[in-house]
């Protein structure tokens, strides 16, 4: 299942740039990250599949020099990350009131 | 602004918008607290909003509400790689007053919403986050916000603070929720002529079409692909279980581009240009994972309830609901003078009583049912495309030699039995 899919993506030649729809909303960007890893050791000792890397929508989570760094600045605030951690190891909450995304549609 | 509230209503959301213009109506004093700039800058929504739960709380909404189309037509898809099933209901009844549904942008709505709850006398309060509930002697009796002096006091506080809900959990009314009870749903508005958006779909000027995707469309996923039409937007999205996704390890917005190449899709957004891009988690739990509803002071409500129907992707219809069962609640708490959990418990036992949770109950294994056995999705789905091909293609083979090559490409894959006891189950889970 997982390589039918996989497969299929691969055929479609995709090359997103995910900055590209990121640049598409409305941001007021906070000073301070409301995303925090606890404990970057857990990342780096802990989960080999770095599972956030993939599955967070805006692509905030980057794997560099042997740690996550969440770009906050783009979170669309959905929450799947604090969910989705295997390991409960993202601190997550609210942008400060006001800042973060705004959608004018939707 | 008085010291203290008769309510506080925590999301300026569907349930809590619900919630806040019901009290005040009554008279109540009622604080709606909403993080983002104005009601509606952080709710995303695929785009559906029912006319009759509305209709409850304001009647003939729709001759001032900003709304996108009435839908005229509900479109069902099984979808396969090179080919899709379609089957739908188109009704003219649904194209005049009293309609059945609109789409609508929740950016939109939700600001004149909130003003219909500020014009009966609610006071709203933008750009707030409520870290936490004040609680006196276990008892809930205000919130603490993100302000300078920000503790702000009430009778009641209602928790609509949608699917992330950290502050019911943090009042230990529900564990974390497990990515197999939330859908992870991504979006684009894409925008197009309205003239184009009527020829593409047939409809007639100012109606609206909705498309569900099964299948290919979240690449045989749980989930659905979904298409709406605006008046001059398309709503184009993909949403699946966060189990799934991190399970194939595939990322969302590639989904989303997947969906939006497939031939069976393409040529109905050609040319049109993104303008906004959305994620948001769709609580998926159903009727198993609704938490705890009442406490001392408190109620939780719409999403944060876990109230949402995924299998007829009703979300907004229940969440309002809600949001009036608690208002309804609280004004006979207020009457009564008592703000207990067991007063309030009339919210609780007024929405099982409701068509909410009859129909959570009702789906409560079918998403599961869906999750644990991947070949109604990836298996049967395909299977139906080719027995259609196989039947409409005209190639000299005999109707019947061709009934008889479905049976045995379906057999091969499967003995009788396996058949049988999935749509047994199927049965079995939706009925």
């Amino acid at each position: 299942m997982k390589q039918k899919i996989t497969e299929k993506i691969k055929k479609l030649n995709l090359d997103i740039n995910i900055d590209n729809k990121l640049y598409l909303n409305r941001w007021k960007t906070d000073e301070d990250s409301h995303l925090n890893v606890l404990d970057n050791t857990v990342c780096a000792e802990h989960c080999p599949q770095k599972d956030c890397t993939a599955f967070c929508p805006a692509r905030v989570y980057e794997w560099r020099d042997g740690r996550i760094m969440p770009g906050y600045e783009g979170c669309l605030e959905c929450g799947a990350c604090r969910i989705g951690c295997p390991n409960g190891n993202i601190q997550w909450r609210y942008p400060r009131g006001g800042y973060g995304v705004q959608f004018k549609l939707a | 602004m008085p010291e203290k509230f008769d309510a506080i209503v925590i999301g300026a959301g569907m349930s809590g918008l619900a919630a806040t213009y019901k009290m005040a109506s009554a008279g109540l004093s009622v604080a709606l607290i909403e993080r983002g700039d104005y009601p509606g800058a952080k709710n995303v929504m695929g785009g559906v909003l029912y006319r009759s739960m509305m209709e409850e709380l304001i009647s003939e909404f729709w001759k001032e509400a900003p709304l996108q189309r009435p839908v005229v037509e509900q479109r069902f898809w099984l979808m396969d790689e090179n080919s899709v099933v379609t089957t739908g209901y188109k009704s003219q009844e649904w194209a005049q007053e009293p309609f059945n549904c609109f789409t609508v942008f929740r950016g939109q709505f939700d600001k004149w919403f909130a003003q219909k709850c500020t014009d009966a006398g609610a006071v709203i309060v933008n750009e707030t986050v409520v870290e936490s509930c004040l609680k006196e002697k276990g008892r809930v009796v205000g919130v603490r916000t993100s302000r300078p002096e920000g503790d702000l006091y009430a009778d009641v506080v209602i928790l609509a603070d949608g699917v992330n809900s950290l502050l019911a959990r943090q009042l230990e009314f529900h564990r974390e929720w497990q990515p197999g009870q939330v859908a992870l749903a991504v979006m684009e508005e894409l925008e197009l002529p309205a003239e184009i958006i009527e020829e593409r779909f047939n409809l007639d000027k100012g109606m609206g079409a909705t498309i569900e995707i099964f299948g290919d469309g979240s690449l045989g996923l749980v989930g659905t692909g979904f298409i709406y039409t605006n008046k001059k937007h398309i709503s184009i999205g993909v949403g699946t279980l966060l189990s799934q996704i991190i399970e194939v390890k595939a990322r969302p917005y590639e989904m989303l581009e997947y969906l939006k190449k497939h031939p069976m899709v393409s040529p109905l957004i050609r040319n049109a240009r993104p303008v906004e891009y959305y994620a948001h988690l769709i609580p998926e739990g159903g009727y198993r994972a609704i938490p705890k509803l009442v406490g001392d002071g408190v109620v939780v409500a719409g999403d944060a309830a876990q109230l949402v129907n995924g299998i007829h992707r009703e979300g907004c219809n229940l969440a309002m609901t809600s949001g009036r069962l608690a208002a309804e609640a609280v004004i006979k708490a207020h009457q009564a003078g008592d703000f207990s959990a067991g007063q309030l418990s009339f919210y609780e036992e007024s929405l099982k009583d409701s068509f909410v949770v009859e129909d959570l109950k009702k789906y409560k294994d079918t998403t599961h049912l869906l999750e644990k056995n991947p070949q109604y999705m990836n298996q049967y789905i395909p299977f139906a495309n080719r027995a259609m091909h196989e039947m409409f293609t005209v190639d000299g083979v005999s109707k019947k030699n061709k009934q008889k090559k479905i049976m045995k490409r379906l057999f091969t894959d499967k003995s009788i039995f396996s058949v049988g006891r999935d749509v047994f189950r199927l049965i079995k889970a939706v009925k």
